[in-house]
């Protein structure tokens, strides 16, 4: 090469804003577009408004004529914060899903030939999800006022409930977004997402209470991270918990067990995401 | 600005580039020729940063596409060939959330996209969603997305593949006016009049290979003069022998025996001097054309088969689809 090149100013001046504010300006420009999709197409949104209402009404009403609670109280009472569980652990998918769909079209080309932070794609897909997540909350606490649920404990420790649950969920998007990252497409995504999210749910104390579980179920159930959340949110709400009678530690200390969940797996999955992203993104 | 050295790339088996070497001055129009699956997409993905290669060494704008990835991206400006736009935003959104991914200010992203659908005659669709845009709209968005940061160095991927001429004529005009504003322009395309038409420089790519390069012009010298055609009134066989003398090749003659093709040596008044010949071998000529060769001779003439030979996938689509016969002359 023999040509003498001269460097040239940059078209875009290295922003005056600090870089810290420049990601964070990234992931709300995603964040926004993610949003104007849902806005352009709400019916992709059925797992966190239809779905919850629609899994709560039928659980207290099907499963609740069967399901006799050890220590007392409603299945009503008992059974919302395992809503929270099921919706919100199997809406995680999403993040699968939809980050599988931006990987695998054209967009990320674009993404990646600009000078923009790319892990804000992640970031901004996660925050995405966590609002979604806020909605099927809310979804799941509606239907159940109305099916009779209450909780009893202070606002303060109610609100305390809710956001353990959200920050769980939070968390296990980053799993999800791990998997949406090494599948082949949106629908291989789906379909993993539930193989694994579904038992992850449902071997739980989510749905029933654990102590008829056959021994080895119940093993895997007392210490299913999803049981902890749901144990430590029927803990704040005041509500029927019988999984407080059972001896595992995580059973006897479910809100520090869920935290710990929550917080190892942010920690595990958010550089994993972003390792397997960038790994992707390689040629 | 942009240049390559020993370029290599393989996917698995397939070797995509087999070492490519670059040089596009500051402000010339580069076009890089070739068939599908010649290594052109390669090509550009390397330089545009989005893939490593793996061998070679690369710069744009100064910077190491390898080592250097952030800076690069400051400076240019991409439109690849499958739609890297968002279908679900409008025209309008696409271009903003671009300007705002590169690091302008809201406002200043704002005015940009304005600017960009009014300068690429997009105003008045800039608030409807893509899905609905047509193909030469989708890749006008396309094109002003690349732009919107004025980067000095720009890539173009086939850019009007897949257009109708319509569009296609208006997306060359568009390409001229950004290089009328001193860009420096990488461009790939299997049309060998969108090369001619645009290109200051062309290289010919096959099978991950440079194997021409040069301006038209001298590529197009490269193969011999021009190309000669005679309509017989009556099919001749003497029409062959006669036109010996000035024939540098084959002579193509067509199924009827009333058509002969050939490349010519070129000389003064030679269409006179054809004519005379065959007059005197008591040859009636209906018509005599003497054209300069096009770039699908040029290719021809490089790699022995034709252009669109590969880019219909096999299909062979030889000069008259094998109604002719090919007479040797030495």
């Amino acid at each position: 090469m023999t040509a003498v090149v001269t460097r040239l100013t940059p078209a875009i001046a290295p922003s005056r804003s600090h870089r810290l504010v420049r990601q964070l300006s990234n992931v709300s420009v995603l964040t926004g577009r993610n949003l104007v999709h849902i806005a352009r197409e709400p019916l992709q949104l059925s797992d966190v408004t239809i779905q919850p209402v629609l899994f709560t009404a039928l659980f207290v009403y099907v499963f609740g004529a069967g399901v006799v609670l050890p220590h007392g109280g409603t299945y009503a009472s008992f059974a919302i914060a395992g809503m929270l569980a099921l919706n919100l652990t199997t809406s995680a998918m999403g993040t699968a899903v939809g980050l599988s769909n931006d990987l695998n079209g054209g967009i990320i080309d674009r993404f990646r030939s600009l000078p923009m932070w790319r892990p804000a794609v992640l970031v901004g897909r996660s925050l995405t999800d966590l609002l979604t997540a806020v909605m099927c909350a809310f979804f799941v606490c509606m239907t159940g006022l109305l099916v009779g649920w209450r909780p009893e404990g202070s606002v303060e420790s109610t609100i305390a409930g809710f956001a353990i649950f959200l920050f769980f969920s939070y968390s296990l998007s980053w799993g999800c977004a791990c998997l949406g990252i090494v599948s082949k497409g949106p629908e291989s995504a789906q379909g993993v997402g539930l193989v694994v999210l579904f038992p992850l749910a449902v071997v739980s104390n989510a749905l029933v209470p654990t102590a008829h579980m056959p021994a080895v179920l119940r093993v895997v159930a007392d210490w299913n991270p999803v049981s902890a959340v749901t144990a430590a949110c029927r803990q704040l709400f005041a509500n029927p918990n019988p999984s407080a009678a059972m001896h595992s530690w995580p059973m006897q200390h479910p809100i520090v067990t869920s935290l710990m969940w929550s917080i190892g797996m942010l920690a595990v999955f958010a550089p994993l995401a972003t390792h397997l992203l960038v790994r992707r993104t390689r040629g | 600005m942009i240049q390559a050295e020993g370029l290599k790339k393989r996917y698995g088996e397939t070797v995509a580039l087999a070492g490519i070497d670059l040089d596009v001055p500051a402000g010339a129009i580069l076009g890089m020729l070739g068939p599908n699956g010649a290594g052109k997409t390669t090509a550009v993905r390397i330089l545009t940063t989005l893939a490593l290669p793996d061998g070679g060494h690369a710069r744009v704008a100064g910077f190491d596409v390898v080592t250097e990835g952030p800076q690069v991206r400051r400076n240019i400006g991409v439109t690849a060939q499958d739609a890297t736009l968002d279908e679900m935003l409008t025209g309008r959104q696409n271009l903003v959330m671009i300007g705002r991914l590169s690091g302008l200010h809201r406002a200043e992203a704002r005015v940009r996209a304005r600017d960009l659908l009014e300068q690429f005659d997009l105003a008045d669709s800039g608030n409807r969603i893509l899905k609905d845009y047509s193909g030469g709209m989708r890749r006008r968005l396309d094109l002003a997305a690349g732009l919107v940061t004025h980067p000095p160095v720009l890539f173009l991927d086939e850019p009007t593949t897949g257009l109708d001429p319509t569009s296609r004529v208006r997306m060359w005009g568009i390409i001229r006016e950004l290089v009328a504003d001193g860009v420096t322009l990488l461009l790939t395309t299997q049309y060998l009049d969108e090369a001619d038409e645009l290109a200051d420089r062309i290289v010919v790519v096959d099978h991950g290979r440079v194997i021409a390069a040069g301006t038209a012009p001298e590529l197009k010298t490269k193969i011999g003069g021009a190309r000669l055609e005679v309509t017989l009134n009556a099919p001749d066989p003497a029409a062959a022998g006669a036109l010996g003398p000035f024939v540098a090749g084959a002579i193509q003659v067509s199924h009827d025996g009333r058509r002969l093709r050939a490349p010519v040596r070129s000389g003064d008044g030679l269409a006179t001097t054809i004519v005379r010949a065959l007059d005197e071998a008591g040859i009636t000529v209906d018509d005599v054309a003497l054209h300069q060769p096009s770039l699908d001779d040029v290719f021809f003439a490089l790699t022995g088969h034709p252009m669109s030979d590969r880019a219909n996938d096999g299909e062979p689509e030889v000069e008259s689809s094998g109604a002719e016969i090919e007479v040797a002359l030495r």
